[in-house]
């Protein structure tokens, strides 16, 4: 048990040290572009006068490494800073938006993680048959597609054509829970159809992989049925990868989903954090980076902390 | 006569009488006959069979909207947050669908001293949402707040006003640097909310005004949400219960939420499938031709541009009707290589249309030694200005001129492209009357004078129009400014935009304004349910 706390520290502390580094380059990339938030917000208004005193106004003329170990100090005591473009609590800003983003994430999630791992067992079940083909050959064209197209076909089919989900999906803090799922289940659909190929085909392959070995083997001598063999003595032994695979793709859940984002007008961080870069709103841009890496990190951790857990050998090493 | 006309049309349009009654008062003004029929005519095309009717929620779908927007006036970056503006705030005065000025918080004003001194009287009981009576305070300290050390784009603008004082509780006196007969239009601008002020300053992020609706929530760059002003303090406007206006910046999405029902109205329809829209049962495709317009501007300082047959040769070779054609999709008309549009009051539609012409362009590329030059551009500018750009070299092509296209990012394109490459592409959305727009764009000392244009004589003709309350003179000085830019100056004027946009058909309006999208930006005032 103490080899897994041992782990578990050493991967946190390289996780801060990860966050730390991702801190230190996001925010130089952003002060490496052209322009800063006075010329941005300001846009075709900019004259040099007017931006020198919106300058003065957001501290935006000290030096860049000045205002780095500012943001520093506030973040190590939890105080995510204000937003330079609009003065509000980021913890407030980004609490709203990382909130809806897991909602969708966490639907998106509950509908695809089991089917992945079901229509997995079942593709191993009855591989290489018509069926075991089928669905490759279906969710590797849906991950192939760009998801603004996936998101475009959903919403020609069921919003306009048959009408039966809302075309924009702009849920607000009022509605209730129920409501919420109805307006997002295209996205959240969306999202399903581009990260299932992943898991499914990695579960179907670990156990098509397991069911070559001498115990498998033995069970079917045994007697043993075949949906029973692949539940209760292949599925344990295969989760170490397929579970490192789902949290890949949790994580993608969470931070690649702009592009749904914008097409379904869902107000998520990745909206927040295009919208904060485009207008050089450094604050926001960190914090938003900040959030995404733990998310990564968080998720990792967690599955390899599994793949410990489910493997003896690696649990109670001699 | 011309003035009651316009009178009972605004009562007729604004709902507060009928047709029938609309022809009666004809009948009392002893206009019969033809003109009858045409005014008879124009009132059943313009007062719909219902008359304004209150109630409903209006829920609008905008094109812009960003997350780092704020309620502070001074930072008024997009068209959303002009309509949230609007809706919440009302001006001295508004531009009515004449494009002339109307009194709005002011009740009348007056020039004196040779246009250099005004005076605006204000209305009386007029209550912001917060209770407190609109006086002459309010109106200083809104306007101090985009003067002095501010990061306000008015203000250049409002560099004019040397002096401003109270005079009374509901009278302030503007004494400009030197005469401006447009100064209401200024004293307007939509930067330039009047908002509640407490010891001489305002609170601009407050988000409270004495406009038609009150401010409930607002989420930048996502929606804004705002329920009816009991106590407005204009008859005839504000027919909404609840106004909600939804930021959708990606095309395709803000047409769905059109056609599926999601919103009641959108803006700035998607030009490449507008007739398409059209054609959806109960859309009804809206397009009026204001002052907005795309232009190709050149350094006139910088070589080769500087050489004044550089710049006809490539104004004789621009493609102008095929670039409304393939650019804006016909919704538009074209432009003659000055900024004043045909709805602008002294517009010289008299001067001939130049048109594209490979043997002028020829001509003056021959005189000029060759042409040779890089236009840069980038959908930043305008949507289609990078297709419009290659066409243009397309066609110049057949008069021997080269032009290589540059394609820049948007991303930063006002700050690194425009006024710093020596040809490129911008936008316009015009000025309501041709001294704004020319102080902005071709006055020597103007921040905006993306052509670097000098021209004493021009100068001096800007600024003797601006006091000029002779109408003729006015006029023909007008037209001759019009023909220097257009014959001399550095931009290249393609086309006149129209703004496009698309409603449900219960939506309803009267004659719709032209000076900014959507009647104005002000169809939360002025638009009803039928």
């Amino acid at each position: 048990m103490s080899h897994i706390l041992k782990v578990i520290a050493q991967r946190i502390s390289l996780g801060f040290l990860t966050l730390f580094t991702i801190s230190l380059l996001i925010t130089f990339g952003v002060e490496l572009l052209p322009g800063d938030l006075a010329e941005s917000i300001l846009g075709q208004g900019a004259t040099p006068e007017t931006v020198k005193v919106f300058r003065a106004e957001l501290g935006l003329d000290e030096p860049a490494h000045l205002r780095y170990l500012n943001w520093l100090g506030g973040i190590v005591t939890g105080d995510l800073g204000v937003s330079l473009a609009s003065k509000r609590e980021i913890s407030e800003l980004v609490g709203i938006r990382l909130a809806n983003t897991i909602f969708l994430g966490g639907f998106a999630a509950t509908i695809a993680v089991p089917l992945a791992l079901f229509l997995g067992i079942l593709a191993a079940l009855f591989r290489n048959t018509l069926f075991d083909r089928a669905i490759n050959t279906f969710t590797l064209t849906t991950i192939s597609f760009p998801e603004f197209f996936v998101a475009y076909i959903l919403i020609l089919f069921f919003a306009i054509k048959l009408g039966w989900f809302p075309g924009i999906s702009n849920i607000s803090t009022d509605l209730s829970f129920g409501d919420k799922l109805y307006r997002t289940l295209l996205p959240a659909t969306t999202l399903t159809l581009v990260v299932l190929a992943h898991m499914m085909r990695m579960t179907r392959a670990t156990i098509i992989n397991l069911l070559a070995s001498p115990y498998i083997e033995m069970a079917r001598l045994k007697g043993i049925r075949p949906i029973k063999i692949i539940l209760r003595h292949a599925l344990p032994n295969a989760l170490a990868p397929i579970v490192n695979v789902i949290a890949l793709n949790l994580a993608y859940l969470v931070v690649g989903v702009v592009i749904v984002e914008v097409v379904f007008v869902y107000p998520g961080l990745g909206q927040l954090m295009v919208d904060s870069v485009s207008k050089r709103d450094i604050p926001v841009v960190q914090a938003c980076s900040m959030i995404f890496a733990s998310v990564y990190i968080l998720l990792n951790l967690s599955a390899d902390i599994i793949s410990i857990v489910t493997n003896p050998r690696i649990l109670h090493p001699r | 006569m011309d003035k009651k006309i316009d009178k009972i049309k605004e009562q007729l349009i604004s709902g507060k009488i009928t047709r029938r009654d609309f022809g009666q008062f004809l009948i009392a003004l002893g206009i019969t006959g033809a003109s009858a029929g045409t005014l008879l005519s124009w009132a059943e095309r313009n007062a719909f069979a219902a008359s304004p009717k209150r109630g409903g929620r209006l829920r609008a779908g905008i094109a812009h909207g960003s997350t780092t927007d704020t309620l502070d006036p001074a930072a008024y970056e997009n068209g959303f947050m002009q309509g949230v503006d609007y809706a919440i705030q009302n001006h001295l005065g508004e531009v009515d669908h004449t494009g002339a000025m109307k009194p709005e918080l002011a009740e009348s004003w007056e020039a004196q001293n040779n246009a250099q001194t005004w005076v605006f009287n204000l209305r009386r009981g007029v209550e912001f949402h917060n209770g407190k009576t609109l006086d002459s305070d309010d109106v200083i300290a809104s306007f101090q707040h985009h003067m002095g050390e501010t990061k306000s784009p008015a203000k250049s603008l409002l560099k004019q006003v040397k002096n401003m004082r109270r005079d009374g509780k509901y009278s302030v006196i503007f004494e400009l640097s030197g005469g401006n007969a447009d100064f209401p239009f200024v004293a307007s601008d939509y930067h330039v909310p009047i908002k509640p002020s407490s010891g001489g300053k305002i609170s601009p992020n407050d988000g409270i005004g004495t406009g038609p609706y009150v401010l409930n929530e607002f989420e930048p760059g996502v929606r804004f949400f705002a329920k009816r002003n009991p106590n407005y303090f204009k008859e005839g406007r504000a027919w909404f219960d609840e106004l909600e206006m939804l930021s959708i910046v990606d095309p395709t999405a803000r047409t769905n939420a059109l056609t599926t029902g999601e919103v009641d109205t959108i803006d700035r329809a998607d030009l490449k499938t507008a007739h398409l829209l059209a054609r959806k049962p109960g859309i009804v495709l809206k397009e009026v031709t204001g002052t907005k317009h795309y232009t190709f501007p050149m350094l006139v300082d910088v070589a080769p541009f500087d050489d004044n047959n550089v710049r006809l040769a490539l104004k004789y070779a621009l493609p102008r009707e095929q670039i409304v054609e393939k650019v804006l999709f016909g919704h538009g008309v074209v432009g003659n290589d000055h900024p004043i549009a045909p709805s602008n009051p002294f517009h010289a539609s008299s001067l001939p249309q130049r048109k594209y012409d490979v043997d002028k362009a020829r001509f003056y590329a021959k005189k000029a030694g060759g042409v040779k030059v890089k236009l840069s551009a980038a959908d930043a500018a305008f949507p289609g200005a990078v297709d419009a750009a290659v066409l243009y070299k397309e066609y110049a092509a057949a008069a021997g001129i080269e032009i290589e296209v540059v394609r820049e990012p948007n991303d930063g394109y006002w700050k690194n492209v425009w006024m710093k490459k020596p040809w490129g592409a911008c936008y316009w959305g015009g000025r309501p009357t041709e001294d704004w727009m020319f102080s902005t764009t071709h006055y020597s000392g103007a921040d905006w004078n993306d052509t670097h244009f000098k021209d004493e004589k021009f100068d001096k003709m800007l600024i003797e129009a601006r006091a000029e309350t002779n109408q003729d003179k006015r006029r023909q000085l007008y037209y001759d400014m019009q023909k220097i830019v257009s014959d001399e100056g550095g931009t290249v004027v393609p086309m006149f935009a129209n703004f496009v946009f698309a409603a449900h058909k219960k939506v309803q309006h009267g004659t719709m304004a032209g000076n900014w999208m959507m009647d104005g930006n002000k169809f939360h005032e002025r638009w009803w349910f039928a």
